[in-house]
């Protein structure tokens, strides 16, 4: 499979970037920062990517550049099968309120950049014949919920997004994943208590493959938040007004 | 109040401290006391000493280069050996020392200058390290080798994270005829008669290690399984690579109770009559042959919540011939009971200017913690110092100061190279304010 991914470098786009080369996929990295991106495919390469993984440099904040990056992974890729977004902005509520200008900004990347980027990489593979948009979005999403107002809100625009652009353009050959992590031990999280049924970024990077070689609509990982959620989104307001989660 | 978030090394006893984890080592380790990497030193090697911040590697694991010309591999810190093994066995190459268990980091390698069953012939870790990329204590990032910053370099070595943080490092490693291991084992009826298989069988076996009852008394004191080992040819091995083991867990922590003298006497003793009275030999999986306590995830948890801790001392056992059995009668006569005890001949000394091995028989005895085990880790330290031997620092938990500082005669000039590169001593442990005297 050829796949181009957005945020290979770090976290969970790093674990299933490894998946998918320890099984010899051809991998095209995008990211911020040139050198990280170069290391990162030599890791890649040593794990077993088809030789060579490329890379380019994609800044959710640069939308300028989204087609010419899109267009240099379909390049040297030579086709393009799935197109994986793991990069986004994460900021405690605390953190957030105190900040506007990080608030603006993180509105901004996790949700406009990132529909912008995704309706480019949607192009791209209606333009080829179709393909799977693999992006992760987030359980934060599913309700809106106290410790996570505004990233939440972020998260339940781009999971909209992404049902619609799933029933729009399924018929053309578009498979739309969308991944919903609950907590996972990620350096995004490095500072907070995990709760019960945190995930490892390996177990979470595992499902994530199966649903893009399957095509899975919505994935949540781990697969126990998938029972959490449907508990909370059936909580009654009053309720959900009192805890902390 | 929040609870007070606490760390441990392998044996389980907490101290307070967090980590700092991130993909960007060099970032989360500025200005911090320490790095550690995946916790598998037993005692207080990789704990702060206030309750502070630690950096952790474990995130920091890209592999960046390597050259199958010359074997050699630059990998960031956090890299772990088990992944390594997955990746670079199949590919007909090894990691040229393989410690006990596999969930240890490359930097947690070069840190303790490692050692595995080929002591004898290839030495620690660090003589196949070629470079390391160092974050010191005053900020500056420095490439040491043997010929750059080469003090620095060998007290690096074997240096504990005392020297610097470890970020990334070249090793070369070591061609294999095939990934599987032809291994033969035997009986061995006691002590004095283990030394001497080791030495015998070391000139023919590049893997040697012996697994012993330390319970058994008089005549067998000491009786054991020694296990000798090679690289399979590739005509000897299965076609398939070995496939990665699947493990059992010991899903929680068990009741002080369940590991008492009796127990420990039935595990043995039927450890010890499980293996047939003949030499047994044939091809093993090479994780059953270097990592075989891995195949039980968490099994450290059998000692329930008091913890446990490892005695491992090397004892120049050529100058002094019945050291060994010495240590173990010291041992049963201050009533330690443990099972599964390690015996192992080391080779050379290494370069590590505090570095563990030196050329004798290295004895290891798991412990539980808990009320009587300072005076037997006493006893077994004053036979180390009688006898001239030291402790490995990775793990230990219980030595004092005292103790540590008439065992290890290289310490002044550690201590020196130490002072050069970080004269306030921003770089620390709980075991270094323990043994070397470090303020806090
Ligand atoms: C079951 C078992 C079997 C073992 N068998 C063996 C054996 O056969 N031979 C042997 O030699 N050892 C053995 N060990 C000990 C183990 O190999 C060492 O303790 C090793 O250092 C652990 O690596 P780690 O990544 O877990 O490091 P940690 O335990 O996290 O840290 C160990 C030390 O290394 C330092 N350190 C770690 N990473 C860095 C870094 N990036 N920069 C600077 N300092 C760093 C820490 O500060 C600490 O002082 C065994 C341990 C276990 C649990």
């Amino acid at each position: 499979m050829n796949v181009a991914i957005l945020g290979a470098t770090r976290g969970m786009g790093r674990a299933v970037a490894r998946r998918l080369a320890e099984r010899g996929d051809a991998l095209f990295l995008l990211g911020r920062d040139r050198e990280e991106l170069s290391r990162s495919a030599v890791d890649l390469e040593q794990r077993g990517a088809a030789l060579p993984v490329g890379s380019a440099v994609c800044d959710l904040e640069r939308p300028a550049g989204f087609v010419t990056a899109l267009a240099q992974a379909e390049e040297r890729l030579a086709g393009l099968d799935a197109v994986v977004v793991t990069a986004a902005q994460f900021a405690t509520q605390e953190a957030l309120e105190a900040n506007a200008e990080r608030t603006r900004r993180l509105l901004d990347v996790n949700f406009a950049r990132t529909v912008e980027f995704c309706e480019r990489a949607r192009e791209r593979l209606l333009a080829g014949g179709g393909g799977t948009l693999c992006v992760f979005s987030s359980v934060a999403g599913d309700r809106g919920r106290r410790p996570v107002v505004l990233y939440g809100a972020s998260k339940a625009g781009l999971t909209a997004y992404l049902e619609g652009v799933d029933h729009k353009f399924h018929g053309e050959g578009l498979r739309v994943v969308c991944v919903k992590p609950g907590f996972v031990k990620t350096s995004m999280t490095a500072g907070l208590t995990p709760p019960p049924f945190a995930g490892e970024p390996d177990a979470v990077a595992r499902r994530v493959v199966r649903a893009i070689d399957r095509g899975t609509p919505v994935v949540y990982a781990p697969a126990i938040w998938r029972w959490i959620l449907l508990l909370i989104r059936l909580l009654p307001r009053a309720v959900m007004r009192r805890i902390g989660f | 109040m929040a609870k007070q978030p606490m760390l441990s090394g392998w044996g389980m006893i907490g101290r307070p401290g967090r980590e700092l984890r991130s993909e960007d080592l060099a970032a989360v380790a500025a200005g911090v006391s320490l790095t550690r990497g995946l916790g598998r030193s037993y005692g207080d090697s990789s704990l702060p000493a206030n309750g502070g911040a630690v950096a952790a590697s474990p995130l920091a694991d890209r592999i960046l280069g390597f050259d199958p010309e010359s074997g050699r591999l630059r990998a960031e810190a956090g890299v772990a050996l088990g992944d390594l093994n997955r990746l670079f066995w199949p590919r007909g190459w090894s990691s040229p020392v393989l410690p006990g268990t596999q969930h240890v980091t490359l930097g947690g390698m070069v840190a303790a200058d490692v050692h595995g069953k080929n002591h004898h012939v290839d030495g620690t870790f660090g003589r196949h390290v070629r470079k390391l990329r160092v974050l010191l204590a005053n900020g500056r990032v420095v490439e040491c080798s043997r010929e750059e910053e080469s003090e620095l370099f060998r007290a690096t070595l074997g240096g504990m994270g005392l020297t610097g943080h470890i970020l990334e490092l070249e090793v070369d490693l070591q061609p294999i005829p095939s990934p599987w291991i032809w291994s033969e084992s035997e009986r061995i009826a006691g002590v004095d008669e283990f030394v001497a298989a080791l030495r015998a069988a070391a000139s023919d076996w590049p893997f040697t290690v012996g697994w012993f009852d330390a319970l058994a008394t008089g005549e067998k004191l000491g009786r054991g399984i020694l296990m000798k080992g090679r690289w399979a040819t590739a005509e000897e091995a299965p076609a398939a690579a070995p496939a990665p083991k699947r493990r059992l867990a010991v899903p929680f922590h068990f009741p002080g109770w369940t590991l008492n003298r009796l127990s420990i006497w039935l595990f043995n003793t039927l450890y010890f009559h499980k293996h047939p009275r003949r030499p047994r030999a044939g091809i093993v999986h090479p994780e059953t042959f270097f990592h075989p306590l891995d195949a039980i995830r968490h099994w450290n948890r059998i000692y329930g919540r008091r913890g446990f801790t490892q005695h491992q001392c090397v004892l120049p056992e050529h100058e002094n011939p019945g050291a060994a059995r010495r240590l173990l009668e010291d041992l049963t006569g201050a009533g330690g009971a443990s099972f599964l005890c390690v015996i192992k001949d080391c080779g050379e000394e290494g370069e590590g200017v505090l570095s563990f091995p030196q050329p004798g028989i290295s004895i290891a005895i798991d412990l539980p913690a808990g009320g009587g085990i300072q005076p037997v880790i006493d006893t077994l330290n004053r036979r180390v110092r009688a006898e001239g031997g030291r402790i490995y620092l990775a793990k230990d938990t219980f030595t004092r100061a005292e103790d540590f500082r008439a065992m290890e005669t290289r310490l002044a000039a550690f201590e020196e190279i130490r002072r050069r590169y970080d004269p306030q001593r921003t770089l620390h442990s709980a075991q270094s304010v323990r043994l070397l005297g470090d303020a806090v």
